[in-house]
């Protein structure tokens, strides 16, 4: 049997879900469209039964074109999805526009039954409900008072699932003339509405008493600091800066041992293994493919951590309200002011973050731009490159030109976010419009275990749907990497040099390094590219960075030291710099100069250099289509920028 | 005096008269916003849009380009 759960947005539906199925969950979309759809399962007399969440709605008519699966599903007996049973969550103190949507759901003729959630929040509003004869409004269906909160009300709603009652089911409907309106006849849904809420109020009268009407008088004084056309913001920037100063203090650690793990791992394996070509690609190309999976799964755990935790509190929705108006110009929504501020740390988590906006062209505005903002890879590319070829002068005497140039990249990137935004604005035709509408629920405590629920969700989505793809290229680019067609004849004549063997073992094995990489595929392609990138004034060796750092833009730093053959164990910096600051083109001027430095710089702030990014964005759009776009758009704008850029500063 | 709730002053309370047809006028329905309800206005986003308001003790936003399809009177 398919049971669907059903209700309006900020009742609880999530903790009536997670107190039914536990974490026996599984996430995926509705067939076709990128719509979450959590399924878990319940027992019921030894049975098991799919339950299906669906999207928190109004209405059975839908908003946007997500919403829309709650209409075609529930009004097509023959789709697959189509449910047996229904259970309807209203939250408790304000049943009238709840039951809207429950008496469209009531019509239908589906067995279901209705939680009356957020009982005890009812109860200290001083509202009554009587239960009783609120039942016979709807005839056939078993009401059940829940607080899903902290974990009440389970056993009752499973009971009343088998009940007599809900067997008893009769043809009875709210709406005596009720025929589903057409989808898009807004004409008829709006009387609808207006006949069934007149309905309604006049029922209410007499079942719902309401001892203070006013709203919860505490959460009104919260809100006038949190939404003050000064204070607002000052909070909104103090608690953005405490989530990073976080994530960057206590990712790293993790991210750390992640890798180290997997870098035993690698070196268990290739000992473990008889040597010869499965041993390298378990090795060096699977193993490390699935560790750099991996590798950002605490960044974004801790994002959605604090994300989960905003919008369970109330103040998400906060936050929307006074970013709505800046963002809208562009063709965004204050919904798209948290994903894109994600993004500054990491866009994977960001543009996951992009399912609370509705509105299908501001979402893909956002998961288009959101790889603007400059994320925490770039950091070492960054870094590396203004210690490289900024000076360490003080402008007024004490700012210092370093930090001025990190900070113009960070700005770069966010003002071509929104720049891009606005074009794209012009350029997506859409019919459906954007609106707002929203419900500012009371401040609440999180639960810790919705929180957590939630962060193992958005995890597994990454491993299972993103990690296959980014697996897939990491293999590639290993392979790339690894093999070339002279690369075994380069390999022995290095060998063969006088200078080769007077090196030390470790000398040594960094050449052989660096030589097997400037005769693999990559090698060649970085060589075959050169006349590409020459007007950007970058040589072949930062060809081959170039496309190695597609696995994750840090990457540059790392195949750099490859190709020179300095890589280090500590994490001493010098000699890398110090070796690129000597390296010469073949006329004898140096590779790395102030314009070479600023243009690679800019190049990173644009060009989508992260297949991590690449495979999310294919997960949330549904199709490669516009994933390929990014990259060439941004490949497109990172290369002529960065060329105009060098012609300027050399 | 008849007027559109977007340009009614802050913490007042007005009854909705009307709701103009609009695209989103089944939606603005479905939140409870029908003739005959009482609302209150409570603050306003800086810059002032969004507002938003009370109706049987839920705060709700909306956009002055949405709030201008209701007409209210004092």
């Amino acid at each position: 049997m398919k049971i669907a759960l059903l209700g309006n947005p900020n009742t609880g539906k999530s903790s009536v879900f997670n107190l039914l199925t536990g974490l026996r969950q599984q996430v995926g979309n509705f067939a076709g469209i990128t719509v979450e759809k959590r399924s878990g399962s319940i027992q019921l007399d030894q049975v098991q039964h799919e339950l299906i969440d669906f999207p928190g709605t109004y209405s059975i008519y839908p908003r946007s074109k997500e919403e829309s699966v709650v209409f075609n599903v529930l009004s097509d007996p023959s789709h697959s999805q189509h449910p047996d049973q229904i259970i309807f969550v209203a939250d408790a103190s304000n049943l009238q526009r709840n039951l809207l949507f429950f008496s469209q759901v009531y019509d239908l003729g589906i067995p279901c039954i209705l939680v009356l959630n957020m009982w005890d929040l009812a109860q200290r509003k001083g509202i009554v409900i009587a239960t009783e004869e609120l039942g016979n409004m709807f005839p056939g269906v078993p009401i059940i008072q829940s607080n899903a909160r902290i974990g009440l009300g389970k056993d009752r709603i499973l009971k009343a699932l088998t009940s007599e009652r809900i067997l008893d089911r009769t043809q009875a409907k709210f709406l005596e003339s009720a025929e589903l309106c057409a989808i898009d006849d807004v004409q008829c849904q709006k009387l609808e509405a207006e006949q069934r809420l007149r309905k309604i109020k006049d029922a209410l009268k007499h079942i719902v008493q309401t001892k203070a009407p006013d709203g919860d008088s505490v959460s009104r004084k919260i809100d006038r600091v949190l939404v003050h056309s000064f204070f607002g913001y000052v909070i909104f920037a103090f608690v953005l800066l405490t989530i990073f100063q976080f994530i960057f203090t206590f990712a790293n650690a993790p991210m750390n041992w992640i890798d180290s793990m997997f870098s035993h791992f690698s070196t268990w394996s290739s000992e473990t293994i008889q040597p010869g070509l499965v041993n390298d690609l378990i090795s060096q190309g699977i193993i490390p493919g699935i560790g750099g999976v991996v590798v950002f799964v605490p960044q974004i755990a801790m994002l959605f951590f604090f994300i989960s935790i905003l919008e369970e509190s109330g103040y998400l929705s906060r936050v929307v309200f006074i970013m709505d108006r800046l963002m809208r110009p562009f063709g965004l929504n204050g919904k798209s002011v948290v994903p894109l501020m994600s993004s500054v740390a990491c866009a994977i988590p960001g543009i996951m973050a992009t399912r609370t906006i509705s509105n299908w062209k501001e979402r893909l505005i956002t998961i288009l731009v959101a790889p603007f903002m400059s994320c925490s890879a770039r950091i070492p590319v960054y870094t590396l490159l203004i210690s490289l070829v900024i000076p360490k002068t003080f402008v007024f005497g004490f700012i210092n030109l370093q930090g001025i140039v990190l900070f113009g990249l960070y700005s770069l990137g966010i003002v071509f976010a929104l720049l891009v935004s606005l074009l794209l604005k012009l350029m997506i035709k859409q019919k459906e419009k954007g609106f707002l509408l929203l419900e500012l629920p009371d401040y609440k405590n999180p639960r810790w275990g919705n929180v957590l629920i939630n962060v193992l969700e958005k995890v597994k989505i990454f491993i299972f749907d993103a990690g296959k793809i980014i697996l897939a290229i990491s293999i590639i680019l290993w392979f790339l990497a690894s093999f070339g067609p002279n690369m075994k004849e380069s390999m022995h004549g290095l060998n063969k040099t006088r200078v080769y063997q007077s090196m030390t073992e470790k000398e040594q094995t960094k050449a052989m390094d660096s030589c097997k990489l400037s005769n693999s595929y990559i090698g060649i392609l970085g060589k075959g590219m050169e006349p590409v990138i020459a007007p950007l004034g970058y040589d072949w060796k930062i060809g081959i960075s170039l496309i190695t750092s597609f696995a994750a833009r840090e990457v540059f730093v790392g195949s750099l030291a490859t190709i020179y053959a300095v890589q280090d164990e500590s994490d001493e910096q010098s000699l890398l710099i110090d070796r690129m600051r000597n390296e010469v083109k073949t006329d004898g001027t140096p590779v790395f100069t102030l314009a070479s430095g600023v243009s690679l710089m800019v190049f990173y702030v644009f060009a989508m250099q992260c297949m991590a990014t690449m495979a999310v964005v294919k997960r949330e759009t549904n199709s490669w289509k516009w994933p390929v776009i990014q990259l060439v758009f941004m490949g497109l704008l990172a290369y002529f920028s960065a060329w105009l850029c060098f012609i300027l500063l050399s | 005096m008849l007027n559109t709730l977007d340009h009614i002053e802050l913490q007042r309370v007005v009854e909705i008269v009307s709701v103009d047809n609009s695209p989103i006028s089944s939606k603005l329905t479905e939140m409870g916003l029908v003739a005959g309800q009482l609302i209150t206005t409570l603050f306003k986003a800086p810059f002032g849009d969004p507002i938003a308001i009370e109706l049987n003790g839920t705060v709700l936003s909306l956009r002055l380009e949405e709030a201008q399809f209701i007409e209210v009177k004092a």
